[in-house]
């Protein structure tokens, strides 16, 4: 026996070839929703690799540093560092803001390190070029997304910085490059305000009775001290010793120092479970619609082309070929749609995904999942036209 | 010998029930010996189509007998269990428009018919080859139905209805579409065909040109067929 549907999509590979390109752009764009999604959990999974730390120590009944903000003061960390099981820690704070370089505006998370001392919990873990921070102020380490190069002078806040190193994907959970600064710097462009809010907040305090006595010298001039410098940072991050349980090093920083500690699973279920989750729902709608559609033109289009067919098939019937294999004649159509689409799909989506700002994860196993539903839904769409066929009378080829 | 050609006895087919029922066939007796081609001729909505769907098993009489080579078929209710299994190899049908399948060449619209029947592609082709020599258009073996005349695809058409070496032809107007000269090429082969194969056929028409040549001729009017020599000699 011959394949009906090879020769017919053999005679009609037009309709099909276009069909399937279409089809298939389609496919590329659910697979590289797919993608995006695994970007975001890889760029998620990275940031927590990339900071070395094994635990998370934040504002307490927060879920900071990355889902929510959290601030703690920056001297917390003496007394973590003495806790039973804890080999390193350091402050760190982060802020997602534009920084500018030249013409250039690039959203960067700001990310402020213990200076001096790289291998600690924070620090970029390896870079592709350059060098580490070494002073203790104004020089930077950008990741390469950012488009900086060595030697270039940053700007963040009104201060101007130097980059002497360079990373490869040090991300933030939604996808932007940091740049590391040393960590006063950086509790400065957390606070640092223009001159004219310093001058009024000056003004203001200076007018409130509370503060202005004249009966304490001095009261009025600390206050201003206090208030024009920040002694918080976002989070303590903590390497434990190796051989120590990290629940019971976090039990015990939790009991004693009254903060709140993530271990990194934890972390991992914050930043995927509940940062990206609304971003993962967004894409999970988008799957559903592009299935639907999906479905939609497979359907159309096969039954279409078998309504096209109907005499053929009432002649088929008439001189005896068998419901099966005109059911058969359909199906492998629609899956030889589906399959177009999908070799058409993935080398698109192979092609196109590097060009996205985003960083978009094709897995294999998404491609493969993704392959098996289109086969899936090409079967499902071509049921209608199968029904169609079905319902031929053969009597009809005979005429009225 | 290819058993006893057709026997129709007695038969007819009423549409629909009660008070909107028709009688589409009251008494339709008719005879075809293999190897003999008869006319089958009446006007529009005499009953030649509803003959045809019945003979060629599509819809069900009800009474009557009908007798296809050697097997009752129909005896006031189906002989046979698998009626797609008995037009497959029992009766081949030709159309007043060829209706060949598109997407398969000439050789492989003949082949499909045995193939289907579970014969290898390789025999089933053969056998398809030789009967485009015999109905001459060994020469348009590969190409596709669109590229053929009418008058080739109708043979074409023709080569399929016998591919399976059937008892019985059943051919609807076959020669509506094409000229005089043609239409009578058709109906030669039909009777080059009919005398080869030892097959009994029924050619339903109205086309002048062609009503000539048959031998006997049938003609139904209201559901009732009434017998008639005619002038012709066959071929
Ligand atoms: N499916 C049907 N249902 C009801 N009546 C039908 C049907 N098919 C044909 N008829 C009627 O049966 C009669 C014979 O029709 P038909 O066999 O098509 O005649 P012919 O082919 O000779 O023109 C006509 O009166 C027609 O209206
Ligand atoms: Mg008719």
């Amino acid at each position: 026996m011959i394949s009906l549907a090879g020769r017919d999509i053999q005679h009609a590979w037009g309709k099909f070839v276009f069909t399937g390109i279409g089809l298939g752009l389609l496919i590329g764009v659910t697979l590289t929703m797919a993608g995006v999604y695994r970007g975001m959990v890889d760029d998620a999974k990275v940031l927590l690799d990339n900071s070395g730390a094994d635990l998370w120590v934040v504002q307490k009944d927060t879920l900071g540093p990355y889902a929510e903000s959290s601030s703690i003061y920056d001297d917390l960390w003496r007394g973590i560092r003495s806790m039973p099981g804890v080999a390193r820690v350091s402050n760190i704070t982060y802020l997602t803001m534009q920084v500018r370089q030249g013409e250039r505006d690039v959203r960067a998370m700001v990310t402020g390190v213990t200076a001096g001392e790289p291998g600690l919990p924070g620090w970029p873990p390896q870079l592709v070029a350059g060098r580490q921070i070494t002073r203790g102020h104004y020089e930077a380490v950008a990741d390469v997304a950012t488009g900086f190069k060595l030697g270039d002078q940053i700007q963040i806040r009104r201060n101007q910085y130097h980059v002497v190193g360079l990373t490869r994907r040090m991300v933030s959970s939604s996808g932007d490059p940091m740049v590391f600064i040393p960590l006063r710097d950086a509790q400065e462009a957390q606070f640092l305000k223009d001159n004219d809010a310093i001058r009024q907040q000056r003004r203001r305090t200076a007018e409130n009775p509370a503060f202005n006595r004249p009966g304490v010298p001095g009261l009025l001039d600390a206050v201003i001290a206090s208030q024009s410098t920040n002694a918080y940072v976002n989070a303590v991050l903590v390497q434990i010793e190796p051989g120590w349980d990290e629940q019971m090093v976090a039990e015990s920083i939790r009991r004693w120092k009254r903060l709140t500690v993530y271990t990194r699973s934890q972390m991992e279920e914050i930043l995927v479970g509940k940062l990206i989750a609304t971003s993962a729902k967004q894409i999970g709608m988008f799957l559903v619609i592009l299935a639907i559609v999906s479905a939609a033109i497979v359907a159309f289009i096969i039954y279409t082309l078998t309504l096209g067919k109907i005499r053929e098939i009432a002649v088929l019937k008439l001189i005896g070929t068998r419901n099966r294999t005109i059911a058969a004649l359909i199906m492998q159509q629609a899956v030889a749609l589906g399959g177009i689409g999908f070799v058409v799909g993935k080398i698109a989506a192979t092609f196109w995904a590097p060009v996205f700002p985003k960083y978009v994860l094709l897995q294999p196993l998404d491609s493969v999942i993704g392959f098996v539903a289109v086969i899936v839904i090409c079967v499902l769409a071509s049921l209608i036209a199968i029904r169609a066929a079905l319902k031929v009378d053969p009597a009809e080829a005979i005429g009225g | 010998m290819n058993g006893k050609g057709i026997r129709i006895e007695g038969l007819a087919k009423r549409y629909g029930k009660g008070d909107t029922a028709v009688d589409a066939l009251k008494v339709v007796n008719m005879h075809v010996a293999p190897g003999e081609v008869v006319g089958l001729i009446g006007p529009s909505g005499s009953g030649k189509s509803t003959l045809l769907k019945c003979l060629g098993a599509v819809i069900e009489p009800t009474a009557g007998r009908m007798i296809l080579g050697d097997d009752v078929i129909y005896d006031d209710g189906w002989e046979v269990n698998d009626l797609r299994a008995l037009r497959r190899d029992k009766i081949g049908f030709v159309f007043q428009a060829p209706y060949l399948i598109p997407f398969l060449d000439v050789t492989d619209n003949v082949a499909l018919l045995p193939m289907l029947a579970g014969k290898p592609n390789a025999e089933a082709r053969k056998q398809a080859l030789d009967l485009l020599q015999g109905l001459d258009v060994q020469h348009r073996a590969r190409a596709m139905p669109s590229q053929l005349s009418g008058g080739e695809q109708q043979r074409v058409a023709i080569a399929r209805g016998l591919v399976n070496r059937p008892p019985v032809i059943l051919a609807d107007e076959p020669t509506a579409p094409l000229d005089s000269e043609r239409a009578l090429g058709v109906i030669r082969i039909l009777n080059e065909m009919a005398r080869k194969f030892e097959t009994a056929i029924i050619v339903v028409t109205h086309d002048e040109k062609i009503i000539p040549t048959f031998k006997r001729i049938y003609h139904i009017r209201d559901g009732v067929t009434y017998e008639e020599a005619g002038e012709g000699q066959g071929f």
